[in-house]
């Protein structure tokens, strides 16, 4: 079971969670969950070539998926994985 | 039977180990630190490079700051070896183990044509506005000299632009340019402090100007009553130390993000969204730029420009308070940026977050191959924005994921 995290520009199409337990033995895996239970996050987090949105970084323990293996990118069991949209607000 | 001075002086000889001005010259830099012991008075006329100044009458309660490491070779000096033969004894008390006194001291430095330099002379007046900084020995008054020599530009004078500003006019950053071209807005009192409610409907960079002199007649302000776009951000930025992007469009901040690297200014990014926050900073070659972060802005549809979501005013303040400890150290080269962490922080839970960031290898702005681009004068093509019109001034936070507000 992976933790993930939603920020707050996520979380209304995510049914208000900060934080959602995923099964999923990759990062890919855990993602497709989410969208599967929220599809509302789909447009938001996946590119329509099923990769993701490079305005969406997704962190695992605090390393970008990008430099990892991507969706690839294997998770245990007590792992967190963040999602962090760009935002613009000041 | 009491003793005489000379008795002291005679004691203080004998257990003192003394170097001379010739030996103080010839160690490597950083091979001891060299403090000062004379008055303040004294120490304005001039003094070692690189020495750290304690008056005698401080050095039990200032030497732990200064040398944490009781193993660690100080060597002190006063005008004429005597008064930093008495200090060594203090410091001896107090367990320095590695201690030694300048014979002869500044004269006799001098004399041997050894060199020193004059610290910047701060006014009567400074010394007591910046007494805390002074005291700090990682600014004291060269740090301080530098600060009222730098300049800093902040690309909003809004929510995280307003306690930037304040921290930096108060710390004496000496010249604060502004880039606002909005006018005061009551909805924006409830955060963008630098404003009051006497001045709606009046130009936020002056606004700004006003409070901030007023605060430290030091800080001059230049405003730059304009928006940022393409045709004047190099001509804005050029010649400014440090920036602050308290802006609010991903438009305005990749526009900043390509310049500022092109010009080789740090960056201290900050963005906010009701009870959040994400701060770095961008050095550019150091550590990752905006683009190797985010390398492209959301789309329109899910940008769809300022809304009323909203946002826990002191959110942005303290945001902008952390972008202002982070151009201070950069403008002071001191302690470690954020340069390749990104901070987080969530107001409801008051937790910080750190996550790792690195550069992009293919970065089309930061990267070794962008660079050489850019030098042959064929930059390497930026994924267009598309986000037309999003441009608007400080103040009001974007939503991405249009309707959730």
């Amino acid at each position: 079971m992976s933790t993930v995290w939603i920020p707050q520009v996520l979380r209304a199409s995510a049914g208000g969670n900060k934080q959602v337990e995923l099964v999923g033995s990759s990062v890919g895996e855990v993602v497709d969950a989410l969208v599967a239970q929220y599809p509302s996050l789909r447009g938001q987090l996946l590119a329509e070539d099923g990769g993701l949105n490079r305005f969406v970084n997704v962190y695992v323990n605090g390393q970008d998926v990008r430099y990892l293996d991507g969706l690839s990118t294997p998770l245990g069991d007590a792992d967190e994985l963040r999602l962090l949209p760009a935002m613009a607000g000041g | 039977m009491p003793k005489t001075y000379a008795d002291l002086l005679r004691e203080a000889r004998a257990s003192i180990r003394e170097v001379t001005p010739q030996d103080v010259g010839a160690l490597p830099p950083g091979g001891a630190t060299i403090v000062d012991v004379r008055e303040a008075s004294e120490w304005e006329q001039g003094h070692l490079p690189d020495a750290v100044h304690i008056s005698k009458s401080y050095v039990e309660q200032q030497i732990e700051g200064a040398v944490p490491d009781r193993d660690a070779p100080v060597i002190l000096y006063c005008a004429g070896g005597v008064r930093s033969l008495f200090a060594a004894q203090s410091l001896e008390q107090l367990g320095y183990t590695n201690v030694a006194s300048m014979s002869g001291g500044f004269q006799a430095w001098k004399s041997a044509g050894l060199p020193w330099e004059a610290p910047v002379i701060l006014s009567a007046e400074q010394k007591q506005r910046y007494s805390r900084h002074l005291l700090i020995p990682e600014v004291g008054s060269a740090g301080q000299a530098r600060l009222l020599g730098s300049k800093a530009l902040l690309i909003g004078a809004g929510g995280l632009g307003s306690p930037a500003a304040l921290y930096l006019a108060a710390a004496g950053v000496g010249t604060i340019g502004i880039v606002d071209f909005d006018v005061v807005d009551l909805s924006n009192l409830q955060r963008q402090i630098l404003h009051t409610n006497d001045r709606i409907g009046e130009r936020k960079v002056e606004s700004a100007r006003k409070t901030l002199e007023a605060l430290n007649p030091d800080v001059k302000v230049i405003p730059h009553e304009e928006m940022l776009v393409a045709d004047n951000v190099d001509r804005i930025i050029t010649g400014y130390d440090v920036i602050v992007d308290g802006t609010d469009t991903f438009e305005t901040r990749y526009l900043l993000n390509d310049a500022a690297v092109a010009k080789n200014i740090p960056v201290i990014h900050a963005s906010v969204f009701r009870f959040e926050g994400q701060l770095t900073t961008f050095i550019p070659y150091e550590g990752p730029c905006y683009r190797c972060l985010y390398p492209t802005p959301p789309p329109p549809e899910l940008a769809p420009g300022c809304s009323v979501a909203g946002v826990l005013g002191v959110v942005p303040g303290i945001m902008g308070m952390l972008q202002a400890n982070e151009a201070l150290k950069v403008l002071l080269g001191i302690g470690e940026t954020l340069a390749g962490r990104l901070l987080l922080f969530d107001a409801l839970d008051s937790t910080f977050t750190e996550l790792k960031l690195r550069r992009d290898p293919a970065c089309p702005v930061c990267s070794t191959e962008a660079v050489a681009a850019r030098a042959e004068g064929r930059p390497l093509p930026i994924p267009s924005f598309a986000a037309a019109g999003a441009a608007t001034s400080a103040g009001e936070p974007f939503i991405l994921g249009g309707g959730q507000a």
